[in-house]
């Protein structure tokens, strides 16, 4: 038996009836697109969260002063200033711990030139930067030097750089911030927007001394607004919560059976849940677009059922000049594999431009992997010998006598 | 595999029943007998002609004799091998290698040329394309038709179409020729031409060709005359 020979009867048939090998084979294009537009939309997701995630840092803790009350009125966390910089600067000492980076805030007017620009400034130490994991446009962070004598030194989130030096270089120059000159030291790459949404690049970074001094003031001395801290690993978070929170609570002197005036919160977990609903939507979208080429495989069986029927006599005809029943099996799996083959094929570039077409137009990230790409074709293959098989194994059981006399 | 053709038939049937079983509408089932204790025996080169009325067993008997069915009781030996004993492929392969059918509705695959109707028995014999065109068209020639090489049977006439099938019939030299009633579908004056071809066929070529009809006047070619009555031989005669 001479399988080319077969394949060539194989296609001469699905060529003689144009129509319906085109209809049958819109259902598995649609199914194989739906998937891989699916998958790829899927996996840009994920893409995107992972990537916010570590341009977030890792292995993060954010540490708040915690909920003070009065009178039976609670006020809300952050709303009594319980940490202060020497609670973060011992924070840094803990074994599990790598970096911490006190953090005040406040909004400024800024000025240079004739450009004035409003934003959000953070006095912090330049352990921020490295636990934030930002890296530069150009210029350097400020140095430790710069937090002990209060210098007059600010680094420029991206937006904000562009918004008051457009294209200018801004390292070197001198903004005002509310009317003080500061040297821009450096420029941060821009980040995007946080898990939550938050624009991450219109902000300045002053040394956190010279903000309290100079620039937002403070009621209580040395009091911060929150700190950022990151465990040394992401096994140990754990205990590391369990050491920042016992050390603490040590230092703010509370008894037991008291509630702590601080919260510990790990933006790792909270990033591993956006990660697992990414994922959970990317199962989804493809559990959904696969039922679309469960569709076309059942359309397939169907046309190839009815083919078989209408073709009874084509069958009993060949049978009697010598077909035997593995011929005819090989003939109808190859027309119905055909279909798939080509239909995945086609459904393929649709799936890849739609893809494209929406990555331009929703500017959304797409990601198309090779591994989808050979999952769908893999997929539209088993559909048509699953599908296939059935109607083609009918096909070869008939009885030669009683396909010939079919009319 | 070995055999003595001048001692062995080409066709030995003996005590041969072939009965349909049906279910009827309350669920039994009802035996419905066909033929009956046929023997026959067909040596090579004969040219045999098996007449009867509808229902009187002759279609039921070609088809067992063109191994499309199987008989219900006794043995068929076709060159000496016994049918009963071959799988479903085996009887395949013998259709495919020593038998030429040539159907009363020519039994042509449709959009498809004449050629690749006449090729389309190489292709299950697993012979490469290119030959078996070439084979395909020395036949189409031999039987006059290498004009319409090209054609698609709705293109020819019912003459033309029956000389497809019989080229069809005879491209792996089978040493058996099986026709179910040729001219059936064919005017008087193309009945002849075909019968004349099988006369050809038989006379300058040896081959053995048995035919169905109920024609007295195409039964008149053949050599031999069978008639079948409620699925028993009644008449085993030499034609003349």
């Amino acid at each position: 038996m001479n399988l080319f020979a077969i394949f060539s009867e194989a296609l001469g048939a699905l060529r003689q009836n144009r129509l319906r090998t085109g209809l049958t084979m819109l259902g598995m294009i649609i199914g194989v697109a739906a998937v891989v537009l699916m998958l790829s939309i899927g996996q840009g997701a994920r893409t995107k969260i992972t990537e916010t995630i570590a341009a977030m840092g890792s292995n993060l803790f954010i540490v708040v002063p915690g909920a003070t009350s009065s009178g039976g009125f609670s006020f809300g966390s952050g709303s009594v200033r319980t940490l202060t910089i020497n609670d973060a600067y011992s924070i840094a000492d803990l074994a599990s711990v790598s970096a911490t980076a006190p953090v005040t805030s406040g909004t400024v007017q800024l000025n240079y030139a004739a450009k004035n620009w409003s934003t959000i400034i953070t006095g912090t130490t330049p352990d921020y930067f490295i636990v934030g994991n930002w890296k530069m446009e150009s210029g350097t962070i400020f140095t430790d030097s710069d937090i002990r004598s209060a210098a007059r030194v600010v680094v420029l989130g991206a937006i904000t750089a562009k918004n008051l030096f457009g294209e200018e270089d801004p390292v070197g120059k001198t903004i005002r911030i509310t009317n003080r000159p500061f040297l821009v030291v450096g420029v941060l790459m821009a980040k995007g927007q946080s898990l939550t949404g938050r624009d991450q690049d219109d902000n300045i970074f002053i040394p956190i001394t010279t903000s309290e001094r100079q620039i937002t003031g403070n009621p209580f001395p040395g009091s911060i607004r929150y700190m950022l801290v990151q465990g040394k690993s992401a096994e140990d978070m754990d205990i590391a919560e369990i050491e920042i929170t016992q050390l603490l609570r040590q230092r703010h002197r509370i008894g037991k059976g008291k509630e702590n005036d601080f919260t510990v919160r790990n933006l790792t977990a909270i990033a591993d849940v956006a990660t697992d609903a990414a994922k959970i939507m990317s199962i989804v979208l493809g559990a959904i677009a696969s039922v679309s080429l469960l569709v076309g495989g059942i359309g397939i069986m169907n046309i190839m059922l009815v083919s078989v029927t209408e073709r009874t006599r084509e069958i009993g005809i060949r049978m009697a000049i010598g077909a035997n029943q593995r011929a005819i099996l090989t003939q109808f799996l190859l027309e119905a594999m055909m279909i798939c083959i080509m239909g995945g094929l086609l459904g393929l570039l649709i799936g890849i431009s739609g893809a494209w077409v929406i990555s331009q137009v929703a500017d959304m990230l797409i990601v198309i992997t090779l591994g989808m790409v050979g999952l769908a074709f893999l997929f539209a293959s088993a559909v048509g010998i699953f599908f296939g098989f059935y109607p083609a194994k009918k096909a070869a059981s008939l009885k030669p006598v009683d396909a010939l006399r079919y009319e | 595999m070995a055999m003595n053709i001048s001692a062995e038939p080409l066709i030995r049937i003996e005590h041969l029943g072939k009965s349909y079983s049906l279910q009827d509408a309350y669920g039994h089932t009802i035996t419905n007998p066909v033929l009956f204790d046929v023997n026959l025996s067909i040596r090579y080169g004969e040219f045999v002609a098996i007449m009867g009325q509808s229902g009187s067993g002759k279609s039921t008997l070609m088809n067992i004799l063109g191994c499309l069915d199987t008989p219900s009781e006794g043995s068929y030996w076709l060159a000496g091998e016994d049918i009963s004993t071959l799988s479903n492929d085996q009887l395949a392969h013998i259709r495919n290698q020593r038998i030429g059918f040539v159907f009363q509705g020519f039994n042509l695959l449709k959009r498809m040329t004449a050629l690749d109707n006449v090729a389309m028995p190489l292709l299950y014999a697993g012979i490469h394309r290119a030959q078996s065109r070439k084979r395909a068209l020395e036949l189409l020639c031999r039987t006059g038709l290498e004009k319409f090489s090209q054609h698609q049977p709705n293109q020819l006439s019912g003459g033309q179409q029956q000389r497809v099938a019989i080229s069809r019939a005879l491209i792996n030299n089978p040493p058996l020729i099986l026709a179910d009633e040729p001219t059936g579908n064919l005017d008087s004056q193309t009945s002849q031409e075909i019968m004349q071809l099988f006369q050809k066929l038989n006379q300058e070529q040896g081959m053995t060709i048995v035919l169905v009809t109920h024609e007295d006047d195409i039964a008149a070619y053949a050599k031999r005359l069978i008639i079948l009555k409620d699925g028993r031989v009644i008449v085993d005669k030499n034609n003349s």
